[in-house]
Formats: structure tokens, C-alpha cells, sequence
């Protein structure tokens, strides 16, 4: 392929061929076969389905395997596309319901069978906006024939026509900022390296997604590749780059596959390789797989990674926009990032920016994980406030379980309370009140959830993960550590809370990146918006959410105790007295707190404290 | 004189040998090569990172270096069904130490150990990205999702089955 013209054309012919909704007999069947949909069981549903279509000799009917669709809750997912209907969505299907739903269809009528809902109309969908999501859940990934009917890759033709200064003044005019977590403008990224004269310079796609509970790169891979390759490209074009390395977590397997094939039918059909679009401009693309090491979300440890060497961080200046990977001028964009790129250059900065505010231009892609009922994958404009997000697109805590706080940011980012759930999602706006966007995960907790216990985990988390380079966060956070401990154990003191905060605080200002520099966030933010549960853990040596084993007591309530001896048969210290059909005791002094009499007692009658 | 262990696997030096040729004059192969290698031997032997030396022309310290950074790559045989629980944020609020608790308990090792009979090694790992599915344990390729720790002993068990 060497023209727009001929894209156009082969756009046109897809559009004919795959059915994307258009024709007028044809059906469009998709099932979500992203990580998590295989991981509820989507395979042998889209393979129940395949079958069923051949021995029913259902011509008519496409089906397709798709990536992540968001509503994670309810995988497996099937989705109906017919001409002239609304879509129908079936959730928890299995190889069973998958036959109803072709019955249905056949049929054309509801026999109700199968398990459907009708998300499209709720809130969950209505207060979303997908840019960078919008093929995910639609079409097939592992096609390009699919990306290309939805125009995918006419950016990159256009942007090929303009000149690289052009390209690059579209998009610092867009305001789209990076999407990994500082929110740096990618215009002016693109801007420092441009101009820098070298043999060889790269473009790096940063999928190294090691947040906990972040799942949106994941998705944006899985779902929808070519977007992600096609930036790069255009990034390529504007700073004068011709190879770019995507580096990929080893944990994403089936992200590593599609990205393979994509990378395959791009260079076939010559939108990847040598002058492409006739325009003179080479490039292409590698995978470069991690290996499990949390510090490589870093530009310059990544970039030691994909060298083959320890990835450890190391100082800024240089920055990776003069000396990058092996010396040279590079640029590391993250995936939610690259995956807007296209859309910016095909519909022009303007659009873009008529989402979000104006500090924040665009959407947000969050994974919407813990403590809340509508888990799943989610973009909203920014903006929108954290409330919107918890509650109208989320569904709120489950199990009537009272909301008490949200994590955004990861590791990095901080607990936020009801307090700030009017706080319209910004990066300045999650900054100031000491959170930050990070990349896009959003835990949710309630009553059950210990403060304290979740700084611990977090610390945990960063003391494993410190690449061991400078001393503030190899040793700092390991400090940090062991006073959380000390606390959760119950022997904490208040002199150990002042001790944290101004280590916190030291390792904030002195650590040489950004793991280092955030790492103490969660444990400030806990300690700013949840001192009175660190007192209570010091003070009184009880934890308000019964979570912290050394704190608790376990006690057997004389009233509701039937003397039925299982936990007395269950307690591996034999710590429980009683009698038969008589009220049993347990021996404080012995009891392990192991919890195995809480959790067999059919009555309710062992109570925590 | 060769060892034991260098003699046992002719065959899989001979694949890796066979890859290295492929990638040799490349820039940074050593993750990808390292990578290769345990797929192939299962875990990273001094053997193993000598010959990658010997073939690359990379120093063994730096391999030694590289293996012992990345929490993927190990230098001990693993059991022959790796069990996994997400130990990520979405699943440890969700209560995954109760799923790591019950089956440190039921296999009768701690996190990170393999058991005698070379059968399970217990392993915490990373977000597998499956947060809808919280709380998520592994065992070789095989996802659980939304486990109760009281699930613990059957899965385990279907296991321990497949081999009699």
C-alpha cells in the first residue's frame, strides 16, 4: 500500500467485508476475549459458538473475538450487533446460554434463557467517553483488515503528508499530556527530541503496566494494537526516529501475541518498514519483554532493561530526549498515551479538546477495581468527578459495605476520602490534595479495610520493587517498613508516628526517580486523612477495622453459642473449652488469633474486637 | 570435564545454542536470551548462565547481575505446578493473603518454596491485570477467580489427581 487513496479504498472494501454493523442481513456476534474474559471462560463460549453457526448453517452471522468490553463483573461477555436493533448484551455466558443466544437470534424472539442486561442505557455507560478505548470490544484484534475499516492507520497517512514540525505543533495544540502519571505535555516531549541531530534515534511505547490493580494498558494492547503501533509511527515521523522498541510486561502474554501479529500484518501490508505511504519515512517496531521488576515503569531504567542490563534509574539530565536508549535521542510514551494519538491527528487538536478541562485536555482510561460492584474498565472526560466515577458509573461499595476510601496512583498515589469524592479528576486537582492520576488504577475500600494495613502493603510493595541504587529508597522505605510493622503488630508509639512522617518527607525530597520520590505517598496521604486510625492502632492497640491480627480479640458470644465443638475440634492450639450443647471459651492467653474458629462457626457466635 | 548436569541436557544447550546463533548480532539480547533459556531449562543453573556467557561473550557477572534483578527469572528448580496468588491491590483488599494463608497451610510450605515432592512451588505474584476477577490465584496457566480460601483444598487436590 503506497497511497491514502488506496487505503481509503481497502477502508471502503473492509467496511463491505466484515460486517462492522453496516449490512443489512448481516449479524455481528462478538465476545470479549481479553485476559480476564479467558480467564471467565470466554473460550469455550466463542468456540460453542463457531459450531453452532456451522451446524445451523447460519451464513449470515459473524463471530468475533474482541478484546476487553469493561464491564470486567460480568465476563463472560456476548454482544449482538443486528442491523437496524440496539446491540443486546448477554453477561455470564457459558458454553450452555451461548446456544440460547443463537436460538434468540434464529428465532427472533426473546426466550429469555439467557442471562442479558441492558448497560447501554445505565450510567455506567452513559457518563463515558472512549477515545482511547473505542475499538476495544468492538473489533477483532487480531485483523487489521478490522483497524482499518474504522480508519485506522489514515493517520498516519495524513500526518505523513504534513511536515514533522507540523505534526508536532498539532500536538502540543491538542494538550494531550502523558497518560503513565506526571502528566508531562507529549508535544513538548516530542519538541526536545526533534531537533536533536543523531544517526539513530527511538521511539519507545512504555507497557511495562506494573501498578497494582491498573489494567487500561493491558486492555488497550489486547484490544485494540494497531492504535498503538500506528502512534509510534507518527511519533517516529515527527522527531525523526525510524525504529521503535514496545516494552511489554512478560505477566501480559496474550497482549505479547496480538502485538506480535499485529506488528506482522502491518509490515504486509507496508505501513510498517521501508517508505511508507511513499513518503520517503521508514520504520518499525519490536517487542522487548520484561521480566517482572516493578522500577522499569521508569524511562531510564526501562531503557537499561531494554539494553539487557539491570533496570536501574539514574539521574535526570540527560534527559532520554537527548541521551536515551544506547545514547541516542529517544521518546518513552506510555500506551493509554499513544493510543489517543491517532484519533488527535485524524480529527484534529479541537476535538480532542473539547473533552476534559482545559488544564486537562481529553479522557482517562481507569481500572475500576476493590471494594466497588461495577468492576471494570472505564473512560470518562476529565473532569469528572471521583464521585461520578465511584458511584454512577461504579455502583458504590457492594454488600451495603459503607465507602471509606479510594486509591488512585498505585504505589505512587495516595488514599482519598468521602471528603474528596467531589474532586474533579485533573492531574493539578489529585495532586494538591497529595494523590495523583498515576496511570489509571482506582481501588475502592470500605469499613473492612485497614489504613494502616493498606501503607503497610503498599510499603511492602516498594521496598521489594526499590531498584537498591540510592540510599533514601533502599533504605528509607525499609525503615518506613518496619515502623509500619511495629504499629500493625500493636507496638507502635506515637513518637514512631512523627518518626514516619518526617522520614516520608525525607525520602520524598532525596530519592534519585520517581519510585522513590512517590513511594512515601501513601503512607503521607493515610497519615493526613487517617491519623485518628494510626492513634487508635497506638493508643488504644485496637485496629477500627478489625483487620490487624495483633490487635484483635476473638471472643465466643455466650448467647448465640450452641456448644456444637466445631471450633473447639478446629483450633489448632486447642484453645477452646466447653462441653457439649454447652457455651465454649476461649483461652485468651493461648488463642493464636489464626481466625479458623471466626470463620467455621455457623452461628455468628465468635466475635472479633 | 563436564558435569553432570551439562551432560543430562545436550539437547537443550544445543536449542539454546541454536537461538543465540539467531540473535547474536543484535543489540541488548541478554533479557530475550535469558528469557529463552528458562523456557527451556525451567530455571537459570550457574550452567546455564556460563554457557550464555561463553556464547554471547557477556561477562558472567553481568548475567549473574541480570538474573538476580528480575523477580522472573530464578536460579532453583521449581516445583512442576506453579501456584500463584495475585498479591496485587485489587486483591488483597479483596482478601488474596487468606487465599496465600490457606494454601501456605494446605501445601505445607511458605511463600516462595517448593514442596518436597517437587510437585507445587507457591509463588505471590504481581497484578495479573484481572481485577474483575478479584480475589485470583494460579496454578500453571489456569486462572481462579473469586476464590474463597475454602476452595483451596479441592483446587489443590485436582492437581495431586492428575498424577495418579
Amino acid at each position: 500500500m503506497k497511497t491514502l487513496e488506496e487505503l481509503k479504498k481497502l477502508r471502503d472494501e473492509s467496511i463491505k467485508n466484515l460486517d462492522m454493523g453496516s449490512k443489512e442481513d448481516e449479524v455481528r456476534i462478538v465476545v470479549g476475549m481479553a485476559t480476564c474474559g479467558i480467564s471467565a471462560g470466554a473460550k469455550p463460549v466463542y468456540d460453542t459458538l463457531i459450531k453452532e453457526i456451522e451446524a445451523k448453517n447460519l451464513s449470515n452471522v459473524r463471530i468475533v473475538q474482541t478484546g476487553c468490553i469493561g464491564m470486567c463483573t460480568y465476563e463472560p461477555i456476548v454482544e449482538v450487533y443486528a442491523p437496524n436493533k440496539e446491540k443486546i448484551t448477554y453477561t455470564h455466558v457459558d458454553a450452555e446460554k451461548a446456544k440460547y443466544i443463537l436460538d434468540e437470534l434464529v428465532e427472533q424472539e426473546v426466550v429469555n434463557k439467557a442471562e442479558k442486561t441492558s448497560l447501554m442505557d445505565s450510567e455506567f455507560y452513559k457518563k463515558q467517553k472512549r477515545v482511547a478505548l473505542r475499538n476495544c470490544g468492538f473489533i477483532n484484534p487480531e485483523n487489521i483488515y478490522e483497524y482499518i475499516a474504522t480508519d485506522g492507520y489514515m493517520a498516519l497517512g495524513k500526518a505523513l503528508s504534513m511536515t514533522s514540525d507540523e505534526v508536532i505543533t498539532l500536538m502540543k495544540n491538542s494538550g494531550l499530556r502523558g497518560r503513565g502519571g506526571a502528566g508531562f505535555p507529549t508535544g513538548m516531549k516530542w519538541s526536545f527530541a526533534a531537533p536533536n541531530k543523531a544517526d539513530q534515534k527511538y521511539i519507545i511505547c512504555n507497557a511495562d503496566e506494573g501498578d497494582p490493580g491498573a489494567f487500561m494498558d493491558r486492555s488497550v494492547l489486547e484490544g485494540d494494537p494497531h492504535a498503538v503501533l500506528e502512534a509510534m509511527a507518527i511519533a517516529g515521523y515527527a522527531i525523526g526516529a525510524t525504529k521503535g522498541f514496545i516494552y511489554v510486561r512478560a505477566e501480559y502474554p496474550v497482549a505479547v501475541h496480538r502485538l506480535e501479529i499485529a506488528i506482522k500484518q502491518a509490515r504486509e501490508l507496508g505501513l510498517l518498514g521501508k517508505n511508507i505511504f511513499n513518503s520517503g519515512f521508514d520504520f518499525d517496531i519490536e517487542t522487548r519483554l520484561g521480566a517482572g521488576a516493578f522500577v522499569c515503569g521508569e524511562e531510564t531504567a526501562l531503557m537499561q532493561s531494554i539494553e539487557g542490563k539491570r533496570g536501574m534509574s539514574r539521574v535526570k539530565p540527560p534527559f532520554p530526549a537527548n541521551k536515551g536508549l544506547w545514547g541516542k535521542p529517544s521518546v518513552i510514551n506510555n500506551v493509554e498515551t499513544l493510543a489517543n494519538i491517532p484519533q488527535i491527528v485524524h480529527n484534529g487538536p479541537e476535538w480532542f479538546k473539547s473533552f476534559g478541562t482545559e488544564k486537562s485536555a481529553g479522557t482517562k482510561v481507569f481500572a475500576l477495581g476493590g471494594k466497588i460492584t461495577n468492576t471494570g474498565l472505564v473512560e470518562v472526560p476529565m473532569g469528572t468527578t471521583l464521585r461520578e466515577v465511584i458511584y454512577d458509573i461504579g455502583g458504590g461499595c457492594p454488600n451495603g459495605k459503607e465507602f471509606k476510601a479510594v486509591q488512585t496512583g498505585g504505589p505512587s498515589g495516595g488514599c482519598l476520602t468521602k471528603d474528596h469524592l467531589d474532586t474533579p479528576i485533573e492531574y493539578e486537582t489529585l495532586m494538591a490534595v497529595g494523590s495523583m492520576m498515576g496511570s489509571g488504577g482506582m481501588i475502592v475500600m470500605d469499613e473492612d479495610n485497614c489504613m494502616v494495613d493498606i501503607a503497610r502493603f503498599f510499603l511492602e510493595f516498594t521496598v521489594d520493587e526499590s531498584c537498591g541504587k540510592c540510599t533514601p529508597c533502599r533504605v528509607g522505605t525499609k525503615r518506613m517498613l518496619s515502623i509500619l510493622e511495629k504499629i500493625t503488630s500493636g507496638n507502635g508509639t506515637m513518637e514512631d508516628l512523627d518518626e514516619l512522617e518526617s522520614l516520608a518527607q525525607s525520602v520524598k525530597d532525596s530519592s534519585l526517580c520517581g519510585l522513590g520520590q512517590t513511594a512515601p505517598n501513601p503512607v503521607l496521604s493515610t497519615l493526613r486523612y487517617f491519623k485518628n486510625e494510626y492513634i487508635a492502632h497506638v493508643v488504644d492497640k485496637k485496629c477500627p477495622a478489625k483487620h490487624c491480627k495483633a490487635l484483635l480479640t476473638y471472643e465466643i458470644n455466650k448467647d448465640k453459642c450452641t456448644g456444637c465443638t466445631l471450633c473447639a475440634r478446629k483450633c489448632p492450639v486447642h484453645c477452646i473449652d466447653g462441653t457439649v450443647k454447652n457455651p465454649h471459651v476461649i483461652n485468651q492467653e493461648l488463642c493464636i488469633k489464626c481466625g479458623n474458629c471466626f470463620s467455621v462457626c455457623r452461628f455468628g457466635a465468635v466475635e472479633k474486637n | 570435564m563436564q558435569n553432570e548436569f551439562v551432560q543430562s541436557k545436550q539437547k537443550e544447550f544445543a536449542e539454546l545454542k541454536e537461538y543465540i546463533d539467531t540473535v547474536k548480532n543484535s543489540q541488548g539480547i541478554l533479557m530475550q536470551t535469558l528469557q529463552k533459556a528458562q523456557d527451556i531449562f525451567g530455571y537459570l543453573p550457574l550452567e546455564v548462565q556460563q554457557f550464555i556467557s561463553d556464547e554471547t561473550n557477556i561477562p558472567l557477572a553481568d548475567i549473574y547481575g541480570v538474573v538476580t534483578f528480575y523477580t522472573q527469572f530464578t536460579i532453583e528448580e521449581k516445583g512442576k505446578h506453579r501456584v500463584g496468588v495475585c498479591l496485587g491491590t485489587a486483591c488483597y483488599v479483596k482478601g488474596s493473603q487468606d487465599v496465600m494463608d490457606k494454601l501456605a497451610d494446605e501445601l505445607n510450605i511458605k511463600v516462595g518454596q517448593t514442596t518436597e515432592d517437587k510437585m507445587f512451588t507457591l509463588e505471590a505474584t504481581r497484578c495479573l491485570g484481572c481485577c474483575g476477577l478479584a480475589p485470583v490465584m494460579t496454578v500453571d496457566d489456569d486462572v481462579y477467580g473469586t476464590i474463597d480460601p475454602k476452595r483451596v483444598p479441592e483446587i489443590i487436590a485436582k492437581y495431586k489427581n492428575q498424577e495418579v
